[in-house]
């Protein structure tokens, strides 16, 4: 099956994941990027590449942090910027995800930038748009549960080629609540299409998913273990509601076995990078000495993702 | 009225016929197959060349979605699928809006049934109350009302004590109880097979031992009360072997797969397709194989469509969110023609499947064209091809992970009681 994201000339439509995502689109992506970042420190933030074009930031899950990147993006682009923050309380007034969709359409969208709880979402309103013959309007695929976060990945993926050029030869470990996350996923996809060679996941089995090694990645319950010889290493955030249940017995065992403190990250390379995609829980996933650490590019990675987020946005308007 | 249906291959599996002959009928019963009767004189002749006659086929399975959810599906429109589709006895689970818990819900469903004069409609009742496994149904009084089984369709029935129960009342009467395997927490907000396709699409899953697990269980309830159960919906590799042990071994079960199953598997999702939310969730090729293993050497007894009309707004919602089910009544016969082809398996042991092995399972004198059974017959063309779209389906349900499909096997006519009810 064809991936929907690409249109019939092979050309990217929508973006909606990074698997199956060819490497040359990624790396037009990376590419675009890079100038988009001096742009940011420039008096004039402004190119109008996007000029006259109108984004809907479409959110059905809150989240502050995303939803400012994209519009700050868009508009550093000189898009018009419309934000929605549709919630779950839209669903219980009645109108469905699609009749919200056509709605807006009709309000004449170019792209719908989409974040919802349920898996593959943004694939079903993008499969709507073609359906219904509106496939100048673009899907990009701001998080959907715990499938996919495409631009977090280009971002990561951007970060790490700028500290580390070459993907040939890194070991790249991602560590925590792989389970519930779309980081996870859009950065291994990511990760493995730049020819990667040892991409690993580190975490307890309760948060690892079953047959994650289908993945390409290399499993490792021993956090030790895990971190030594590591050029990179991503740490994921782990959800408050995770922190106590059947998952893990507290945040405080968690960060014993899994916490990422300045002993540990002695285990990796000694030029390792520490990646965060926040918010961060100090104390939890990561001691502060690390994140606040000479090892973080913590901070660098929300000002790449404003420059990947409008590399994306760019190419999928035709520039 | 004197039916013959000259000149077709006729097929009954229960007696072991496959041959060029004409089928004769007289008073709504089969009156002979190869010679006519002494005097015969036909009112209607249906020229029967190049076509299959087989018994009508019986579907154990499928949702008519009264009462309660009409906007979905209503018995004139899912009858009316069922004699397109050569089905001309059916078993309805009780997961209506209400449940059927009551004899007069049961009488109702018969009678409006009996009205349309279509496929006879045999309904399974709830085991408990409103299906929510606390207090067992008056088995008695809805066997009466025309009950051929009991079962807890999807529902959760997390009491194991009530289970017991259920079936020690169900064995003390020497009813029958369908359950489908699954382990109740287990199976909690899943929504695909826990494997390599749920992790990469990012998706709740049920892992494959939720079935062995419930399976196991239910065979020691069996031990111990000697109630007769019939395994619904079975899906795993593993839930076959041990099915086939079971059985083995003398415990009185029986057990069906669903169509889909014997041919989809988790990577047809694809990127999200909703048609293919199923319940139990379409597994793995290695599960799709044994299934077929099964079906093979008769550890799997029957195959029905487990037929579940949705209405398309209920489809058009993200994967998860989606209501699970496929309409199959007129893939039923399509499909087990496809599957017989691909496996090489002979045409009368795959109609076995839907005609004299669920007749078996549900307790009916059906199933077979033996002198003297009700002329219930389905007549179909193997080889016409047909694609499966919204206007070729007489159901309400257009929902299914086949739209788009070209399939081969196509009712030519479908007759009940004697009564051409539906002809194509």
């Amino acid at each position: 099956m064809r991936n929907p994201q690409l249109n019939a000339t092979g050309s990217l439509q929508h973006l909606l994941t990074l698997e199956d995502l060819p490497a040359d689109i990624v790396e037009r992506i990376l590419d675009t990027a890079v100038p988009f970042v001096s742009i940011a420190e420039r008096d004039v933030k402004k190119v109008p590449l996007l000029r006259g074009k109108t984004v809907f930031n479409l959110f059905f899950e809150n989240s502050t942090r995303t939803r400012t990147t994209f519009e700050i993006a868009a508009k550093r682009l000189s898009a018009d910027v419309i934000n929605l923050n549709i919630g779950v309380s839209s669903t219980t007034k009645g109108e469905t995800l699609l009749d919200t969709v056509d709605n807006l359409a009709a309000m004449n969208a170019d792209m719908f930038i989409v974040r919802h709880g349920q898996s593959g979402a943004p694939h079903l309103i993008a499969q709507h748009l073609s359906a219904t013959d509106r496939r100048h309007i673009h899907v990009i695929n701001a998080g959907d549960g715990r499938h996919g976060h495409p631009t977090q990945g280009l971002l990561d993926l951007f970060t790490i080629r700028h500290y580390k050029q070459d993907f040939r030869r890194l070991t790249v470990a991602i560590v925590g609540d792989v389970l519930h996350s779309r980081v996870a996923r859009s950065l291994i996809h990511g990760l493995t299409t730049l020819g990667t060679p040892e991409v690993r996941v580190i975490g307890p089995q309760t948060l690892l998913p079953t047959a994650v090694e289908s993945l390409g990645v290399h499993v490792y319950n021993d956090m030790r273990a895990g971190l030594a010889g590591c050029d990179v290493v991503v740490m994921l955030r782990l959800q408050n509601e995770r922190m106590k249940g059947s998952l893990l017995p507290s945040a405080g065992e968690f960060f014993k076995h899994y916490g990422l403190t300045v002993e540990k990250l002695q285990l990796a390379k000694s030029d390792a990078i520490v990646m965060h995609p926040g918010p961060m829980n100090r104390g939890v996933e990561i001691d502060s000495a690390v994140a606040d650490g000479k090892h973080s590019v913590i901070l660098p990675q929300v000002t790449f993702g404003i420059a990947v987020r409008m590399a994306v946005m760019s190419i999928l308007a035709g520039n | 009225m004197k039916i013959e249906i000259s000149n077709g291959r006729v097929i009954d599996p229960k007696h072991g016929i496959d041959r060029k002959a004409s089928l004769y009928i007289a008073a709504g019963r089969i009156a002979a197959v190869g010679e006519p009767p002494v005097g015969w004189h036909a009112d209607r002749v249906i020229d029967a060349t190049g076509l299959i006659v087989c018994p009508g086929l019986i579907d154990a399975s499928a949702r008519l979605r009264e009462p309660g959810f009409e906007y979905k599906a209503t018995l004139e429109s899912e009858v009316a699928a069922a004699v397109a589709g050569g089905v001309t006895r059916l078993g309805c689970p009780p997961d209506t809006d209400p449940p059927l818990d009551e004899p007069g819900l049961v009488e109702m469903l018969k009678h409006r049934a009996r009205a349309l004069n279509l496929a006879h409609v045999y309904p399974i009742g709830a085991l408990t109350v409103g299906l929510k496994g606390n207090t067992i149904t008056e088995m008695g009084e809805l066997t009466e009302a025309g009950c051929i089984a009991f079962s807890h369709a999807d529902a959760p029935l997390v009491d194991t004590q009530v289970m017991l129960r259920a079936l020690q009342y169900a064995a003390t009467f020497g009813y029958r109880v369908w359950l489908r395997p699954q382990e109740v927490h287990l199976g909690r907000g899943g929504v695909a097979h826990d494997g390599e396709v749920a992790t990469r699409l990012g998706l709740p899953a049920i892992p494959g031992f939720a079935e062995t697990i419930a399976l196991e269980a239910i065979f020691e309830l069996v031990r111990a009360t000697g109630v007769h159960v019939h395994l619904a919906r079975l899906s795993t590799h593993d839930g076959v072997a041990r099915v086939r042990a079971a059985k083995r071994a003398g415990l009185p079960v029986t057990c069906d797969v669903a169509i889909h199953h014997v041919h989809l598997c988790d990577v047809d999702i694809g990127w999200f397709n909703a048609q293919c939310h199923l319940v139990p969730p379409l597994r793995g090729l290695r599960d799709r194989a044994a299934l077929r293993g099964g079906l093979a050497d008769g550890t799997i007894d029957l195959i029905c469509s487990d037929h579940t009309p949705v209405d398309d707004d209920a489809k058009q919602v993200p994967f998860a969110e989606a209501e699970p089910g496929a309409t199959g009544l007129e893939l039923l016969l399509p499909l087990t023609l496809k599957w017989a082809h691909e496996d090489k398996v002979p045409l009368s042991a795959a109609l076995a499947r839907i005609t004299v092995e669920p007749a078996r399972v549900l307790g009916l004198e059906a199933g077979h064209l033996g002198p003297g059974a009700d002329a219930d017959v389905c007549v179909f063309d193997p080889d016409s091809r047909w694609v499966v779209e919204p206007a070729a389906l007489r159901s309400q349900g257009k929902n299914t992970p086949y739209l788009g499909v070209e399939l081969a096997g196509r009712v030519r006519y479908t007759l009940v009681g004697g009564q051409v009810v539906h002809e194509a």
